[in-house]
């Protein structure tokens, strides 16, 4: 019997994209997306199930279906798509709701794996150049994005502790560069000109798109407990950055810069959250050893993940943007339900 | 436990034996001088093409030393403008460049010599200890750049994280190799990387001393440095430095203003007498450097600890200072002036 799997945030890129990895998968026969929206890729055998943000209907689900295996791709890591009090009900609620559905006593679930954020580590002038996952923040967050993960963090170090047989694994990402999804970063790089922060060049990290679906991928089907940094090896400056990726910088004042950022906002042009203004000051590193100690390999490192998303930028230039994909409720659940179907749709 | 003769590393024995103290081994880097054949001179192939006298700007010789030395081929031809920085924020074009315009400054005007330079190892990682002084140090860049030159080794120096939080400065401070002193840096260094370390475990309580207290070294911090030595398993190498404490001396220093300021310390130097108020917070005096390296000190103990036992570490870290002073006690015996040495 193969596994069944639960897909949280299906209306994000990432559960999109991980539940298609999933449906390609022989040994994974059901696979259920719960979201407030509606999934982002073309899917062809997931059930989707529309929920509240904060997920008060998981426990249900979670009974009913008796899922084994819950990859929680829900958490929001991008403050300009949500404010505080939205954060706050999607990361440390909807987590809460489904670590409650998870340790119930009629769920079947055995394997839990998170999707995070290094932006648990901060990015401070004293931090450490790579951060370890066992490392400590060096401050306390300032921020609303970052508090909401190492809320969501503490939860999940409780649950792991109190649930020892159910495989917690939490995945914290670095920034994600890659041909389809949007990121701060990918935004940032898709100007004309790139702001920077005047006499700081900092050392940065990036993680394609395809090792960030593989990496969820290897965590669901292989028991690896615990926590990983998932970044490409190596890192690369702001400066190499917009250079690789063919865009010029323009310096931004090293003093009051959160306030120079406001009219770049309210201009439309790019919103920068505190988080990405750290980010462009002093930069984050973390250590990458203990994902491929576990046997990950990954297929870019940080530098050819920049190379990788120039390309794609270069094709996009010349060729456009694809077509986005749009979800018509009707037309999926009649190629999965209706007894016209005799054929599975390709 | 002793400062033992380095075996890791298959020196020979003639090195060895020259014991620091004695005379005659003074070493004057203006002079070529035979080093021993380097195991990997890979990516240091720059400076050989630099002292060989090239003409040509020092990121095109890095780059050129590169491809035709680099046994991975090159995935993109495309020239790229940092192509060297690596992941401390270290670049080796930047430093190339530094040390092209320090080298009149070390050879000079402050005429650094060495001696012992041969206890620094040639490959594998090893924490070097100074001691500190000056309100800007001259000791840190004469040790970084007399290794790199001698040796074509990296050092990365730890200092105070101050710099980071500066523009412009931060950025090339990082470049020429400055690595804040965080113990997972230290370590990842040292243990994953079995790269050179440049640590003055006195920190700033050192550098801003008033000149009347010159060469009286500091507390060792809490001995962190020898933690960090036992866990990577590397050895230390202790080396004292005598004329960086007079080649910036502090005369008096203000309490409110590093407060205001945010910073260890707010000096009045001497230099601010000769060059100026600004010019005299960054231009040395033309006090006589000299550098003993002292044998390199191995800790028999089982590495990759957690912790060590306290007592252990302070005592190993309070004779490393106890050989650095009696060193340098030495050395200010034998000079008879502070500018000719």
């Amino acid at each position: 019997m193969g596994r069944r799997v639960l897909v949280t945030g299906l209306g994000t890129f990432w559960g999109s994209r991980i539940a298609q990895a999933f449906e390609a998968r022989d040994d994974v026969d059901l696979i259920v997306g719960v979201d407030g929206r509606a999934p982002r890729l073309p899917l062809t055998r997931t059930e989707f199930v529309k929920a509240d943000p904060s997920y008060a209907i998981l426990q249900r689900v979670v009974r009913a279906t008796q899922v084994d295996t819950v990859l929680h791709a829900h958490l929001e890591v991008d403050s300009t798509r949500a404010g505080p009090r939205r954060l706050h009900e999607t990361n440390v609620i909807g987590t809460m709701n489904l670590l409650a559905a998870a340790a119930a006593p009629d769920s079947a679930i055995r394997k839990l794996v998170v999707k995070t954020s290094t932006l648990v580590y901060g990015s401070h002038f004293d931090d450490p150049y790579f951060f370890r996952e066992d490392a400590r923040r060096t401050h306390v967050p300032a921020t609303s994005v970052e508090r909401s993960l190492v809320e969501v963090d503490s939860l999940l170090r409780d649950f792991a502790e109190d649930n020892p047989d159910i495989v917690t694994t939490r995945l914290r990402f670095a920034n994600v560069l890659g041909d389809d999804v949007s990121t701060t970063f990918s935004r940032l790089l898709r100007m004309r000109v790139v702001p920077e922060v005047l006499g700081f060049d900092p050392r940065l990290q990036f993680v394609h798109e395809e090792d960030v679906t593989r990496a969820l991928e290897f965590a669901a089907v292989n028991d690896v407990p615990g926590t990983y940094n998932v970044a490409g090896p190596g890192t690369i400056t702001w400066s190499e950055t917009c250079a690789v990726a063919e865009r010029r910088r323009v310096p931004m004042p090293p003093v009051f810069t959160r306030a120079a950022a406001v009219p770049l906002r309210l201009l439309g042009a790019i919103d920068l959250p505190p988080e990405t203004l750290a980010l462009l000051r002093y930069g984050r590193g973390v250590d990458t050893g203990a994902l491929r100690a576990a046997g990950f390999e990954y297929r870019y490192t940080t530098r050819a993940t920049v190379e990788a998303f120039a390309q794609a930028r270069r094709l996009e230039r010349v060729v456009g943007a694809p077509e986005p994909y749009v979800y018509e409720h009707d037309v999926e659940e009649f190629f999965r339900h209706s007894r016209a179907v005799v054929l599975p749709d390709p | 436990m002793t400062p033992a003769a380095d075996q890791t590393h298959g020196r020979p024995d003639a090195s060895q034996t020259a014991a620091p103290g004695s005379a005659g081994t003074l070493v004057t880097v203006g002079t070529p001088v035979p080093t021993p054949p380097t195991p990997d001179r890979r990516h240091l192939r720059a400076i050989d093409g630099e002292e060989a006298g090239g003409a040509a700007g020092g990121t095109a010789e890095i780059a050129a030393g590169n491809t035709d030395t680099d046994p991975e081929p090159r995935p993109k031809s495309r020239p790229e403008p940092h192509p060297d920085v690596d992941g401390w924020g270290r670049s080796e074009s930047f430093r190339t460049l530094t040390r092209r315009l320090y080298d009149p400054i070390y050879r000079y005007w402050l005429r650094a010599e060495w001696e012992g330079i041969e206890h620094v190892p040639l490959a594998g990682g090893a924490l070097l200890v100074a001691n500190h002084g000056g309100a800007l140090p001259s000791d840190a860049p004469v040790i970084m750049h007399g290794i790199e030159t001698e040796l074509l080794r990296p050092v990365y120096g730890l200092a105070e994280n101050l710099f980071r939080r500066v523009p412009v400065v931060g950025t090339l401070w990082s470049r020429a190799g400055g690595v804040p002193a965080h113990p997972d840096n230290a370590y990842r260094l040292l243990h994953d990387e079995q790269q050179l370390v440049l640590v003055f475990p006195e920190g700033t309580k050192a550098t801003g001393k008033l000149a009347s207290e010159r060469y009286r070294l500091r507390r060792f911090g809490r001995g962190g440095f020898v933690e960090i030595a036992m866990r990577a398993r590397v050895p230390v190498v202790p080396i004292a430095v005598v004329g960086n404490e007079e080649a910036m001396p502090i005369l008096w220093k203000s309490e409110r203003l590093a407060k205001l300021f945010g910073l260890p310390y707010f000096p009045i130097t001497a230099n601010q007498f000769v060059y100026g108020p600004v010019l005299g917070y960054v231009a040395p005096l033309p006090a006589k450097i000299k550098v003993r390296v002292l044998p390199p000190v191995h800790f028999d103990v089982e590495p990759g600890a957690e912790r060590y036992n306290r007592g252990m570490v302070m005592d190993e870290s309070e004779r490393i200072r106890g050989l650095i002073q009696h060193e340098l006690d030495d050395m200010l015996r034998a000079r008879r002036s502070v500018w000719r040495g």
